[in-house]
């Protein structure tokens, strides 16, 4: 990834060796390339926290098994879920964010430039200070190294007692840097929507991406905190003598689990509704439609964002509440689930009484709409909470969550890639490795993720280094570890793919898909002051507006804006 | 022009192909081990206990909602997909624009909502029946305390400290005898799950929670640790012991009994009571009271070693007091550096225990 940074560094850059390079690639601080530069980091760490997970489907694969020791297993299944909830999800969020957003609303930069260069690189300080606990973690005795307490870290094993050596404060350090990083990027994008949109671009006339992406950077903004907090305290239990969650002295275990939630429920939110915000660009350009109930989408992505903060607790529910306690967050949680499924609908009414062109992007879109719906189905079992105490920290939710992030985010992502690196580049990626891409990819995941929804059902619980043999989870087990390998390589289609279009792919021009939105009506890539002449927007779809002056949305939108 | 066409039409093939393909061979797999009778399995679908079986009922009617809704709307996409696809000439003219509908939002909006105010009801009323249910007399009350990486079991009215191996009485047809459970922990969160006999509920240091159950066919009912604890979080197993009355009044008197003091082992017995064994168990009628670790007492009655990682025979008793971390690494049972003849003695002294 670093060659095409680089690379395009050089398009834009008058310096082109490699001294001038890599000075451009420290000190930049335009909104393009450092979107480049997020994601290009992020899918590095795609690729080392995937071979994790891929190490972690080799040893299950059989009863048994003594590929990796516990405490290394355990090491693998902490760093591929904190690296890629933080070092993975919430980088290419911010780096499509700040890519897309500025070229969307038709503006030159982010409201805060060099806030935003800092942003990355609290997020490139803090994600290298993670992987570095594998030599720096140690203590007295050899104990510690890479962090080995699960993403959601639930004390009290992170107190001093059960964590020795310094795993436990490089998770905390390292994420509270990345969470910096999150915060000032989030900020940044909720003021460049709210101050910076082009000359008629009022609220409702935004791409739907950009009305998604600054409302999940609101909720960054309100959840990071929660978490940042509860990190502290830990930091403060484990040095300074505190005692909030070091239960041997009074504290509470179930607090951290509130904090965690507080924050940890938001961000599943924080990081599908970017997903939503690719689909509800690619799906209408490749429908040849407007997106169906622009303003009803507008709503659920804010209902989804308010409810989604009164929900926390549905991941505690074997915790011991109260049935007063359960029956709310079973109530809440179930309630999230009507917003979203509005916007399947609405998806699903934009693609009807279209004329759907299956390119590569759309493909993965329609990936998206099966996988996410049966991953939203699951979710509301999970929210029937006797339901969950059965599956609750089974296989079943490991399959429910992968569902959403890879089958639905991943997916979303993927579509998202195919259908803006033309426009980061100036070239398509090619079709023929992209169709392979698929189509491993989609093999894979189904084979891995579809047995795990049944290895939980036959009470197989998470994070267990091995299993006997004799309670039928052995073939489940088997079939979704060569999933995994066929995940592996459809990846491998797709960063071969990136690297070869680089030089090789098809010259994309400008609008390569005759899409709507205002990024795509300059050059490819966009030239650093994006466009000549800031221009001037009437309706959603200023694109479409051009090239059917009989027919302007403006014209409906002004005239029936009552109607919708 | 042609050849595109021909490309979607192969690739709408090859999508619907694909998906018969994995409903037949993933989803059609697991069935029998999820909802027939295989044995040893611990399927939430064929509980022997109550609660499990109450959860069970909800669980198929949310199941049977939740796959009515796949079905509709996966059906839906599937045909607007089909139905829409792009076709030869259609680069010609653009779709009518449509923006939206009201009513249709509305429909779409209210029709989640009932369904979700009828799932709200069921799971309303299954949460608080089961967690809101008194103990009967004649109850069996038993206590659970997590420890790093096994299971501490004591029945306070009995006056019974066991380890690893829940024993509690079936529930007659006349006379219902749940058990109900205390749950506690010694160290980190853990949770107590056995699928057959009811959902899980955890432990969680310096907190006390309460389960119960009810079980009505003897057997052995296999469950985990389900809340991540640390290294041998996988090896934290439990094994129910569900007997029919007399049975488990039997086990309750030998169970009280204090511990046989057999004069074959003395040898055994005396390398135990000089090196630090004593410091961790407990050996009922003797001078070892320890607390950090199971109790002994009767440790030949149980069938497993160290939390389910090994069956309790002489040799793996062997191999585990010389050295526990090659039948559990991480387990904190320090390796005494006891020699071959010591190690004899003590699996000799042990195995009166019974």
């Amino acid at each position: 990834m670093a060659s095409q940074e680089i690379a395009l560094t050089a398009n834009t850059a008058p310096g082109t060796s490699l001294v001038d390079r890599l000075h451009r690639l420290v000190a930049t601080v335009d909104h393009k390339e450092l979107g480049l530069m997020y994601i290009g980091t992020a899918l590095i760490f795609l690729v080392v926290a995937g071979l994790m997970a891929v190490a972690i489907r080799l040893q299950l694969a059989i009863p048994n098994n003594t590929l990796l020791e516990p405490e290394v297993f355990n090491r693998f299944f902490t760093m591929h879920g904190t690296a890629m909830v933080f070092l993975v999800g919430m980088p290419i969020i911010a780096g499509l964010g700040n890519y897309l957003v500025p070229l969307m609303i038709g503006t030159r930069d982010m409201a805060f430039p060099r806030l935003n260069a800092f942003g990355y690189w609290m997020f490139v300080f803090g994600a290298l200070l993670l992987y570095f606990s594998y030599l720096g973690a140690p203590g007295l005795n050899g104990h510690g190294s890479a962090p080995d307490v699960g993403w959601f870290a639930y004390a009290p094993l992170t107190g001093r007692a059960f964590s020795r050596g310094h795993s436990t404060d490089y998770w905390i350090l390292s994420l509270l840097l990345t969470s910096v990083g999150s915060t000032v990027s989030a900020i940044n994008v909720v003021a460049t929507t709210l101050t910076l949109r082009c000359r008629g671009m009022k609220l409702m006339r935004m791409p739907l991406f950009v009305w998604m992406m600054l409302v999940t950077n609101f909720m960054i903004i309100l959840a990071l905190p929660s978490l940042s907090a509860a990190q502290i305290m830990l930091l403060i239990d484990r040095y300074l003598g505190g005692h909030f969650f070091d239960t041997q002295s009074g504290g509470s275990a179930v607090l951290w689990q509130h904090f965690f939630w507080i924050f940890g429920h938001p961000e599943v939110y924080i990081l599908i509704i970017p997903g939503f915000a690719c689909l509800s660009e690619i799906i209408p350009v490749f429908s040849r439609k407007p997106i169906f109930g622009y303003p009803v989408m507008v709503g659920a992505t804010t209902m989804i964002a308010f409810i989604s903060f009164g929900v926390w607790a549905h991941h505690m529910f074997t915790v011991g509440m109260t049935s007063v306690g359960n029956t709310f967050f079973a109530v809440s949680t179930m309630l999230v689930g009507v917003p979203t499924g509005i916007k399947i609908f609405n998806w699903l009414g934009t693609i009807y009484g279209g004329k759907i062109r299956l390119d590569l992007p759309m493909i993965f879109c329609l990936g998206f709409l099966f996988q996410f719906l049966i991953a939203g189905l699951t979710g509301v079992m999970l929210a029937v909470t006797p339901f969950d105490w059965q599956l609750s920290d089974s296989y079943f939710v490991v399959a429910h969550f992968h569902y959403v992030l890879i089958g639905g985010l991943l997916y979303a992502l993927f579509a998202g890639f195919y259908y803006w690196y033309p426009k980061a580049v100036g070239r398509l990626l090619n079709r023929k490795l992209g169709l392979w891409h698929f189509w491993l990819f989609t093999i894979g995941f189904h084979l891995t993720f579809d047995t795990m929804h049944f290895s939980g059902l036959l009470g197989m619980p998470r994070r267990i280094f091995t299993y006997d043999v004799g309670r039928g989870w052995e073939m489940l087990n088997l079939i979704g570890s060569v999933g995994a390998i066929f995940q592996a390589v459809g990846v491998l289609c797709l960063a071969i793919n990136i690297l070869r279009s680089l030089r090789h792919g098809k010259v994309a021009g400008n609008d390569p898909w005759d899409a709507w939105t205002l990024e795509w009506a300059t050059t490819s890539p966009p030239p650093i002051y994006n466009f000549e002449s800031a221009p001037v927007v009437r309706s959603r779809r200023p694109l479409w507006d051009l090239k059917h002056p009989e027919d302007p949305d403006w014209k409906y939108e002004e005239a029936g804006s009552g109607e919708n | 022009m042609r050849l595109r066409l021909y490309r979607h039409r192969k690739m709408l093939r090859a999508l619907l192909f694909f998906a018969f393909a994995l409903i037949c061979v993933v989803f059609a797999g697991p069935v029998e081990p999820v909802f027939g009778n295989t044995d040893g399995v611990t399927s939430i679908f064929r509980p022997l206990s109550q609660p499990a079986q109450e959860i069970k009922e909800l669980s198929l009617l949310v199941l049977a909602i939740c796959g009515a809704i796949f079905v509709v709307v996966a059906g839906l996409l599937v045909y607007a997909i089909v139905r829409f696809r792009h076709r030869a000439g259609d680069e010609a003219s653009e779709p009518p624009q449509v923006y939206g509908s009201n009513q249709i939002e509305l429909a779409w909006t209210v029709l989640p909502l009932l369904i979700v105010f009828v799932l709200i009801l069921v799971t309303s009323r299954t949460i608080a029946d089961i967690q809101n249910r008194q103990a009967p007399p004649s109850a069996v009350h038993a206590t659970v305390i997590g420890h790093q990486w096994w299971w501490e079991i004591r029945y306070p009215e009995l006056g019974i400290v066991t380890a690893n191996e829940l024993h509690v009485p079936t529930t007659d047809g006349g006379e219902s005898r749940p058990t109900f459970i205390k749950l506690q922990s010694a160290d980190v969160a853990h949770s107590f799950w056995v699928p057959l006999l009811a959902g899980k509920t955890d432990l969680v240091p310096n907190r006390e929670n309460l389960m119960w159950i009810a079980p009505t066919r003897p057997g052995i009912y296999l469950g985990n640790c389900a809340e991540y604890c640390g290294t041998q979080h996988a090896r934290m197993l439990i094994r129910v012991v569900v007997q029919p009355p007399d049975e488990f009044q039997q086990w309750v008197r030998d169970q009280q009994q204090s511990a046989a003091i057999g004069t074959s082992s003395a040898e055994g017995r005396k390398t135990f009571f000089a090196t630090s064994c004593v410091n961790c168990h407990t050996i009922s009628g003797t001078a070892a009271q320890g607390q950090f670790g199971p109790d002994l007492t009767h440790l030949m009655s149980r069938t497993t070693l160290a939390a389910g990682a090994a069956p309790n025979t002489p040799e793996s008793l062997r191999k585990w007091i010389r050295d526990p971390q090659s039948i559990k690494v991480g387990s904190l049972m320090p390796n005494m550096q006891l020699t071959d003849a010591e190690v004899d003695q003590v699996v000799a002294y042990l195995q009166t225990l019974k």
